[in-house]
């Protein structure tokens, strides 16, 4: 039998898992309805507002590492999920998952940088 | 006497509708569904922000539209989920050596929670809400 | 002392005659302190000679006796019949993911062939003689270990794996609890030769977690756990000898 290169997206996925069981819940809190709501003020006050949050490299690096750990551990877990519901081509699912990963994980870091 | 053994065959794609067990591991699983899409939509909301205010209302407009509250009440429910069901099992990857034993998993699981209530308190203090 | 009447639903199957199994219901005079295998066993004694179905220790110990007992893998000598709904029947089946040898016997090869590829057994650094006397071991060292060596291979948990059911190469929860057993045990140096089973694909990365197998394991050993932890052992082997090929041996 021969060695499995599984760790390599297994070792993001748990990563991925562990870090959006602590941030996930309170950061749709905060995007989905704190934000419609209108604590950060309503239009132009909110963009403000969000710039200069969002503005700050630390919170940058953060927020990078989040959306990149979260879209791999769910891109990892709908790849098994797959296999659960009987589709059984996985080197297509994985193809498409992580495609779909790293398209999103290149989108976030190209605007957090000119943000 | 002769050997002939049956076999049950297992239904491919409905196997987990046999046990509610494998039901809940079913819905522990599609959680991942929601974490991606919300993953998604933040990296939409970044976009947006990035391209100006005129950009940033737009999208804020969405989310605050009666199928962007649902669906991030569905991703909130389900990132709640996530959460508890991760916590659960981490005394079962991880086993902390103290003394001649272990660390109880009662003991491992509420130290994630609270670092869970901790995390939260800093985000929207961070944020301004607190 | 009170009876009860108790309608046993039973599967059976008969290689030499039929063509797949079917259900044969057996009404038996429980008594109140009575288990599964005790009413199996006033079948076979007054019933109905026929009934073909393993067992031996009548105490949880021997492993042989598992069964799906209302749906749910379970040992028959520890299922008691007064916890099952008053007035209901109980339907007994083989345990599921195996073939069917016989009514209620299901055929063990697969299981036995992945026992024995994880070599669970004790590979000492070298030989020890008499000589050199015996081994020692602190309560530390045992613990490491000793929840995993509680296992009966009684198989409950292959019936509850779904992953196994769906990939029948999967080693499965029994074989890596035991797998993981040995190598945190301290008179061991196997370790290297159970990976080449471990981190291959039919090793730990077929288990998704379910979780299943701990919930019924008869002897609280945590096959899901032990597994877990070996994912993570292998993850960290994985990294130093790609990323630090120089410690590669």
């Amino acid at each position: 039998m021969a060695k499995s290169n599984k760790p390599i997206v297994w070792g993001l996925f748990a990563a991925g898992g562990t870090v959006a069981a602590f941030v996930i819940p309170v950061m749709i809190l905060i995007t989905g309805f704190l934000l419609p709501l209108g604590l950060f003020g309503s239009g132009e006050a909110s963009y403000e507002r969000m710039s200069e949050i969002v503005g700050n490299p630390l919170v940058k690096i953060v927020l990078f590492g989040i959306i990149v750990l979260a879209l791999w551990h769910a891109a990892h877990r709908l790849r098994i999920t797959a296999h659960d519901f009987g589709i059984r081509n996985d080197a297509l699912v994985a193809r498409g998952v992580y495609g779909f990963a790293a398209l999103f994980s290149l989108i976030a870091l190209m605007a957090l940088l000119s943000i | 006497m002769s050997r002939n053994p049956y076999v049950r065959e297992v239904p491919r794609t409905t196997w987990y509708m046999r046990n509610r067990r494998y039901i809940r591991y079913m819905l522990r699983e599609v959680t991942c569904v929601f974490i991606g899409l919300y993953a998604a939509s933040l990296t939409v909301g970044l976009v947006r922000l990035a391209q100006g205010p005129g950009e940033w209302a737009v999208y804020v407009n969405g989310i605050s539209s009666p199928s962007g509250l649902l669906f991030s009440l569905l991703a909130l429910g389900f990132a709640c989920y996530h959460s508890i069901s991760w916590f659960n099992v981490t005394p079962k990857a991880m086993r902390i050596p103290r003394g001649d034993d272990f660390v109880p998993g009662p003991a491992i699981i509420s130290a994630h929670y609270i670092i869970w209530g901790v995390v939260s308190l800093v985000f929207l203090l961070m944020m301004g809400v607190l | 002392m009170s009876q009860r009447q108790i309608t046993f639903e039973i599967l059976r199957y008969d290689p030499e005659t039929e063509s797949e199994p079917r259900f044969q219901a057996y009404c038996v005079p429980c008594e109140e302190e009575w288990v599964v295998l005790d009413a199996l066993n006033y079948i076979k004694d007054n019933l109905d000679g026929t009934l073909s179905y393993r067992w031996s220790c009548h105490m949880a110990v021997c492993g042989s006796c598992g069964m799906m007992i209302n749906g749910e893998p379970m040992l028959s000598c520890k299922a008691f019949v007064r916890d099952f709904p008053n007035g209901g029947s109980i339907r007994v089946e083989p345990l599921t993911h195996f073939p069917i040898e016989r009514d209620l016997v299901v055929v063990m090869d697969d299981f036995m062939d992945k026992l024995q590829a994880v070599k669970p057994y004790v590979i000492p650094k070298k030989k020890r003689t008499v000589e050199d006397g015996t081994y020692k071991q602190t309560p530390k060292q045992l613990h490491q270990y000793q929840q995993y060596s509680m296992c009966i291979n009684c198989m409950l948990c292959y019936a509850a794996c779904p992953q196994y059911a769906l990939a029948p190469d999967f080693i499965g929860p029994a074989a890596l609890a035991l797998t993981h057993r040995y190598n945190l045990d301290s008179r061991d140096h196997g370790r290297p030769q159970r990976q080449e089973v471990v981190a291959a694909h039919e090793g730990v990365w077929e288990c998704s977690f379910v979780g299943a197998c701990s919930e019924v394991c008869p002897k609280d050993v945590d096959p899901a756990g032990a597994i877990q932890q070996m994912k993570i052992a292998s993850t960290v082997d994985w990294y130093l000898e790609h990323l630090m090929p120089w410690r590669r041996k």
